[in-house]
């Protein structure tokens, strides 16, 4: 099984760790793992505002990269949904492109659900006995991939508490783009869900398999002063895997 | 008011009205939260996949059913107008105006009425008009348009609404709402009983049998549609059912969509003026059949899926955009997602941007809606649209062109990493705008020390684990 990992711009740039953490987790479950060097950005960004002529220049790249792979793992559900659910949608009516853009699509998979659905784990180890966290569920993830119970059942089956969150599958306002068109809003979003997570439960981070939503809570939890810990799922199911932290 | 002016409008509410942004969260989580649970006691699943069928159904043939409920209206003794725009409708109010000598009128809650401007139109002829649902008439005492299309008043706390009612009404400054509702009924009894006209909005009209179909809780409804010597049904053409028995669906559909009800409390079946040896209706009754920019999204296919709507309000209560501000900021009738799409549909992409761009694209509005409209693939078409057209931010497209260059060159893209290395404080500076708008409220973003593509080299032979 030649499996490829799609690191998504934002966690090569802002969530590094997680990726290494990608790799040494998927390796320690006998898996191959390549790293195609010509990866660079899904072009979701552009696609959402509306740009789709650059859109399906950055897809047909992205295409090409990926090209002879069993599997894509992406770290993010998002940038997962945007290959799994959109560059089809891109490129209906366009031939030789549809066609790759549709395989490319059923080979893909956020991280989470590749070990769940794929390679069939649903325990990791017993790296995260005693610990506690927050999971947000990023939107593209659970609403475009229907990634739901794979990050709780990964975690919680490693030892870990969830702890309940009224707002867990609320979206959190990064929204892409959305974040710097209308900050106001935005924050606004981040705000009431950070309002309604139980501190007094001491969840030890909050947890999501979206780089995006981290960053933007994160960003929010500083500037308000109270910031939790964010961590990338990838990072956490690591560390149920090795059992270090 | 310009819907162009959206960013603004929402961000001044948040920031200098805080008690909006709770008022209306908290109305509309309630809503969700019944919706979700009456959705969870019913086939929703099936319902709302039949009602998406028969929508679609009835719209892939609009012409035809609508000559038909022409036909049946006709036979009941209904009046059928026809009109395209606003100004089609002020002139058939006007004419009813005028032949009924009309002083009064009551109205039953309706959209379509707010998107015709019928009531400044009527004041303007002289004809005094009072909302009737609880709701309306709250803010139309303040002097408001709805903030949302089920719960008009949804922007406001009991805290205002008792002071308006203190004000405008008499009612004590600590009235509880019973007792505030009990003043509004006092104030419309004589409304009800004096005013020569009704004006109603319609749920559905049944093609089949040429029925209007009105779903209510109050019993304002019934009450202005029936006491005035006139009724005016304002109906917007997408409004049509093709059979009777479509309603036992749609009427359940509808209830639990918009309130988590199994049914509406009142849900009046019109077919007609008051007949020999009735008692009670209206002497006439008309139907308007609306157009005002329907039949071209119609006929636009990537668009006219919005035309399904059902005017539920389950999207909005599930927006978490919507849920900051309440519908006022997006200065068009219909607001949240489904007025994203439903403006640029009527309106046109200029007219209605940046609307479309109110949205993170999070989905929530599409998993509840009782029709299954794919809004955030509508929103994404009207993006779309909106960019071909040239309607974008200063910059925006040199923006998009050099990000897009840097994708397609890895060594575009890595020597761009480097680069934001070499500068740290970056995506802190003030001076980019782009940059200034994410730490304004957010502290700025801080890079990983190494990105993860030099990380791969040092771990790329590691061996398991
Ligand atoms: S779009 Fe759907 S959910 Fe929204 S108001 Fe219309 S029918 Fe209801």
């Amino acid at each position: 099984m030649r499996v490829a990992l799609f690191a998504t711009c934002l966690v090569d740039q802002f969530f590094a760790q997680a990726g290494v953490a990608t790799v040494r987790l998927l390796r320690s479950l006998g898996v191959e793992v390549d790293f195609p060097r010509g990866q660079t950005c899904c072009g979701q960004p552009a696609f959402n505002a509306g740009h789709w002529d650059e859109a399906r220049r950055m897809a047909r790249h992205t295409m090409g990269v990926f090209e002879g792979y069993d599997y894509v793992v992406l770290p993010s559900g998002s940038c997962g949904s945007m290959l799994r659910v959109h560059y089809p949608e891109l490129f209906v009516g366009r031939g030789a492109d549809y066609r790759r853009a549709v395989s490319l699509a059923e080979r893909t998979f956020e991280l989470s659900q590749f070990l769940v659905r794929v390679l069939g784990v649903e325990k990791l180890g017993d790296g995260l006995t005693g610990r506690r966290f927050a999971y947000h569920h990023g939107c593209h993830a659970l609403r475009e991939l229907g990634v739901e119970e794979e990050p709780e059942l990964l975690l919680q089956n490693a030892g870990a508490e969830l702890v309940p969150w009224e707002a867990d599958r609320e979206c959190c306002g990064f929204g892409g783009v959305f974040s710097v068109k209308m900050p106001v809003v935005s924050v606004a979003m981040a705000d009431r869900k950070l309002d309604t997570l139980p501190r007094q439960a001491e969840p030890e981070a909050l947890v999501s398999t979206d780089a995006g939503c981290l960053l933007h809570l994160a960003g929010r939890m500083k500037r308000r002063g109270d910031a939790l810990p964010v961590r990338h799922l990838a990072e956490v199911l690591w560390e149920a895997r090795s059992g270090a932290s | 008011m310009a819907l162009r002016d959206y960013p603004r409008r929402a961000a001044e509410l948040i920031e200098q009205r805080p008690e909006v942004r709770e008022s209306v969260t908290r109305a509309a989580l309630h809503f969700d939260r019944n919706r979700a649970r009456a959705y969870a006691e019913a086939p929703a699943e099936a319902w709302r996949t039949y009602a998406k069928g028969v929508k679609d159904h009835l719209l892939s043939r609009l012409a035809d059913y609508l000559e038909a409920a022409e036909a049946r209206l006709t036979e009941n003794g209904v009046r059928v107008h026809w009109a395209e725009g606003p100004e089609d409708v002020h002139r058939v109010l006007g004419e009813i105006v005028r032949a009924h000598g009309v002083r009064r009128a009551v109205k039953a809650k309706s959209m379509l009425s707010e998107e015709l401007g019928v009531n400044a139109f009527l004041e303007a002829q002289g004809v005094e008009v009072y909302e009737t649902d609880l709701g309306e008439f709250i803010i139309q005492l303040a002097g408001e348009p709805p903030s949302h299309i089920v719960g008009p008043a949804i922007h406001k706390s009991l805290a205002e609404i008792r002071r308006l009612f203190a004000e405008r009404l008499g009612t004590p400054p600590d009235a509880s709402p019973e007792a505030l509702a009990a003043a509004a009924r006092a104030f419309l009894r004589e409304k009800f009983l004096t005013a020569e006209l009704g004006i109603s909005g319609a749920n559905f009209l049944v093609a089949e049998t040429g029925t209007v179909v009105l779903v209510e809780n109050e019993g304002n409804i019934r009450l202005s549609t029936s006491l005035p010597r006139v009724h005016v049904a304002l109906v917007g053409i997408e409004k049509l059912l093709p059979r009777f028995e479509d309603l036992a669906v749609f009427l359940q559909l509808l209830a639990r969509a918009a309130t988590g009800q199994p049914i509406g409390t009142f849900v009046s079946l019109i077919d007609g003026p008051r007949r020999e040896g009735e008692t009670d209706g209206p002497e006439e009754v008309h139907v308007v059949l609306v157009d005002n920019g329907r039949t071209a999204a119609l006929a636009d296919l990537e668009a006219s899926e919005v035309l399904r709507c059902i005017r539920c309000g389950a999207c909005l209560n599930a927006c978490p955009v919507y849920r900051q501000t309440g519908g006022h900021p997006f200065g068009f009738v219909y607001s949240g997602p489904i007025g994203e799409v439903l403006a640029p549909a009527l309106l046109g992409p200029g007219e209605a941007y940046p609307l479309y761009h109110a949205s993170t694209l999070c989905g929530a509005c599409a998993e509840v809606c009782p029709v299954k409209i794919p809004i955030p693939k509508l929103l994404l078409t009207w993006r779309h649209r909106a960019a071909e057209e040239g309607l974008l931010l200063p910059m925006e497209k040199a923006m998009v062109r050099a990000y897009a260059e840097a994708v397609v060159r890895p060594r575009a893209y890595r020597l761009a990493s480097k680069a934001m290395r070499a500068f740290p404080g970056a995506l802190e500076s003030e001076r980019l705008p782009l940059v200034r708008a994410w730490t304004r409220l957010r502290s700025g973003l801080r890079p990983s020390p190494r990105p993860f593509h030099e990380l791969w080299e040092e771990i790329k032979d590691e061996r398991e684990g």
